[in-house]
């Protein structure tokens, strides 16, 4: 397929989606989860504190909101840039 | 009904479900072999991954790692949901509008070179392999726990079922199987953990039970975990221990490890459209997150269950004797996983930290000589309903799930590993004109070949069954992973680059993984362990992440330095990055 000015920002726009996405992907797990979490220790959460659920639970959750954040807005963009399929 | 009849019902059961839907969907021609046709539904194929994806690491072993080390095992949990994200966003989609069958396929194609197709055939390989032997590795404690043999012999038994499983369906068997499975797997997952966690916390979800209020103490679960753990001088369930770098980068090793392993990454070539492959990585990871939300809560419940059951009165207190110990224990026993020894020779079962020096005065006031009960890591999931007295149904369901979980993950990567041997190496380079029925049979008998590697190093394993497959991981990640992301986000890598990228980044993670792990797994050929790794902090299972940097560096400076790629080749890469024109994948 030719290159087409329209490809170009779809690219464009793809890779400000992706970058944005595993910004948030990163804070939460190794943020949140690890290197943060001397900073969120005094944020009490069921008998130890809000950097524990984040590393165990509270990342899992991020990434399943990332994944169909990023699918639907993909999907959308798709059908923007007329570059969906048929 | 006894216990031993009661599991051989239930995994009796359960397997001749598998059988039937195999048979029934019987592979025909290689297409449907390899790819299930390409009619597979987004949740449906997520369904799949995740039997797929969720191996004996993820149900016999993660929970009992988390339990016996606590917050630092997070990495597991973190790692092995994460790379999910890269897999929906940097791979999935462009691979599916690729449309070939297999990963040396994209990187050969890309790469416009036989011998990155051959290099990315040989990474593949030993990844696979070392993920196999940890599978084997849960498949002989759980056929053990349930035929109640010993480790050696339930290994073999095992090791001959999954072979037979493997060569009888293709992906499409595989695939409705895997639906099965998973059904098995998270229902024999999530039971004991709803009793337990109601016995424990009165909560009926695990999840939120792991930071409820434990019943019996009225203090909430963890801190009363973090309280009676440090009692019998173990670390503090809830704080780091470890170094923070390596924990950085186990994490990362895991993340990029899952999109690079090929017998996830093959599952996004049976989705319909583009489209489809961004939602399957979302449904695959619904349906992965119901048992990772549950794990921590397992593991966590599950060390305080062992505590209390070797310290009745509490640990302030005699512990158990020896003669009075739970039929669960005997049972184990049996197995040779779980040992009693009596170092102060008074009958009573002591378990502590006998590492610890700040405990030792403790000990030696209470005249103990040493931690008397040796608990394998990889028992803890399958003991947790025993441990926590639940009806015996519960037991059998949960060794029927542990080896739906073994089988479905050992049988995906026993056809990724023939797949490559048989496709991308006999077909695409020695022998191109081979007939379909003779690339079948090679392709059963790579399986073999890998079933008998993996089954007599499994009799020594590198480590517990996830900490095998996170070495696979990490070599997953060092060599296949920044492959398929050059291939895809950079027009000016090329072939030497690719080459020479994936080279260094397996020889260096594999030498890494060799000297701490021994060579080739041999035990005893290691100059370093885990516990002093050869590079400051960092150890083997670490050390993905590293490789996969040097992959990336090297590609980058080889590409560089030498000729840009051709333009179709940049035209390639055009029209991978855009979903239009997307059609059904063609063989070739």
């Amino acid at each position: 397929m030719a290159e087409t000015p329209s490809n170009n920002e779809y690219w464009a726009a793809n890779i400000r989606l992706v970058t944005w996405s595993l910004v948030i992907w990163a804070l939460v797990s190794f943020g949140f989860g690890i290197l943060l979490r001397p900073l969120l220790s005094g944020i009490a959460v069921g008998g130890t504190d809000l950097g524990f659920w984040f590393a165990q639970q509270g990342s899992i959750l991020v990434f399943l909101v990332l994944i169909f954040f990023y699918a639907w807005r993909m999907n959308k963009l798709d059908i923007q840039y007329g570059v969906d399929e048929e | 009904m006894d216990q031993y009849t009661l599991n051989l019902l239930f995994v009796g059961a359960t397997f001749a479900l598998y059988i039937g839907i195999a048979i029934w969907a019987r592979a025909g021609s290689t297409s449907e072999f390899y790819a299930a046709g390409r009619g597979v539904h987004p949740v449906t194929n997520g369904m799949a991954t995740a039997a797929d994806w969720m191996s004996a690491a993820s149900f016999i072993s993660m929970a009992g790692l988390i339990a016996f080390t606590g917050y630092d095992n997070s990495s597991f949990l973190m790692g092995w949901t994460g790379g999910y994200v890269l897999l929906a966003m940097l791979l999935a989609p462009y691979l599916r509008k690729f449309g070939k069958f297999t990963v040396p396929e994209f990187i050969g194609d890309r790469f416009y070179s036989p011998t990155a197709r051959m290099v990315a055939v040989v990474c593949l390989i030993v990844a696979s392999v070392t993920y196999v032997i940890g599978q084997m590795t849960g498949v002989g404690v759980a056929f053990s726990r349930f035929l109640e043999v010993d480790n050696a012999t339930g290994l073999y038994i095992g090791a001959a079922v999954v072979f037979i499983y493997a060569v009888m369906g293709g992906m499409k068997g595989v695939t409705y199987t895997q639906v099965a499975q998973y059904v098995v797997l998270i229902t024999a997952y999530t039971i004991p953990a709803v009793f337990i966690s109601l016995q424990l916390t009165g909560n009926p979800i695990p999840a939120l039970g792991l930071f409820a209020e434990h019943t019996a103490s009225g203090l909430p679960l963890l801190e009363r975990l973090d309280q009676v753990v440090q009692d019998l001088g173990f670390a503090e369930y809830t704080g780091a221990q470890g170094s923070t770098l390596n924990m950085i980068l186990f994490t990362l090793s895991l993340m990029i490890g899952t999109a690079g392993l090929p017998h996830v990454i093959i599952r996004f070539f049976t989705v319909p459209r583009v489209a489809d492959a961004r939602w399957s990585a979302g449904w695959a990871l619904v349906f992965i997150a119901l048992l990772y939300l549950t794990a921590p809560a397992v593991g966590a419940m599950a060390r305080l269950n062992l505590i209390d059951t070797v310290y009745p009165n509490g640990t302030a207190e005699a512990p158990i004797a020896y003669d009075d110990r739970p039929v669960w224990m005997q049972n184990w026993e049996v197995t040779g996983l779980l040992t009693f020894n009596d170092a102060n020779g008074d009958g009573l079962i002591q378990w502590y930290n006998a590492g610890s020096e700040s405990f030792a005065a403790t000990a030696a006031e209470r005249g103990w000589a040493g931690s008397e009960l040796s608990v394998n890591r990889d028992i803890l999931v399958l003991a947790n309903p025993e441990i926590a007295n639940l009806p015996g149904w519960v037991i059998a369901l949960v060794a029927a799930g542990g080896l739906a979980a073994a089988l479905s993950t050992a049988a995906g990567l026993l056809l990724a590993i023939s797949g490559a041997i048989s496709h991308d190496l006999i077909k695409g380079q020695l022998n191109p004109n081979i007939s379909e029925k003779g690339e079948l049979m090679w392709a059963r008998i790579a399986m073999a070949g890998a079933v008998v590697v993996a089954t007599y190093l499994g009799l020594n394993p590198p480590g517990f069954a996830a900490q095998t497959v996170a070495l696979a991981f990490g070599l997953a990640a060092a060599s296949i992973f920044p492959a398929l992301m050059m291939g895809i986000f950079s027009k000016r890598v090329n072939n030497k680059g690719a080459v020479w990228g994936m080279l260094a980044g397996l020889i260096v993670t594999l030498l890494y993984i060799f000297l701490h792990k021994g060579w080739f797994f041999i035990p005893g050929t290691n100059t370093f362990t885990d516990a002093d790794p050869l590079l400051g902090p960092i150890k083997s299972t670490s050390f993905g992440a590293i490789g996969a940097l040097i992959n990336f560096g090297v590609a980058y400076v080889v590409s560089n330095a030498t000729e840009e790629p051709p333009q179709e080749i940049i035209d390639l890469v055009e029209s991978i990055r855009v979903p239009r024109g997307a059609g059904a994948a063609q063989d070739h």
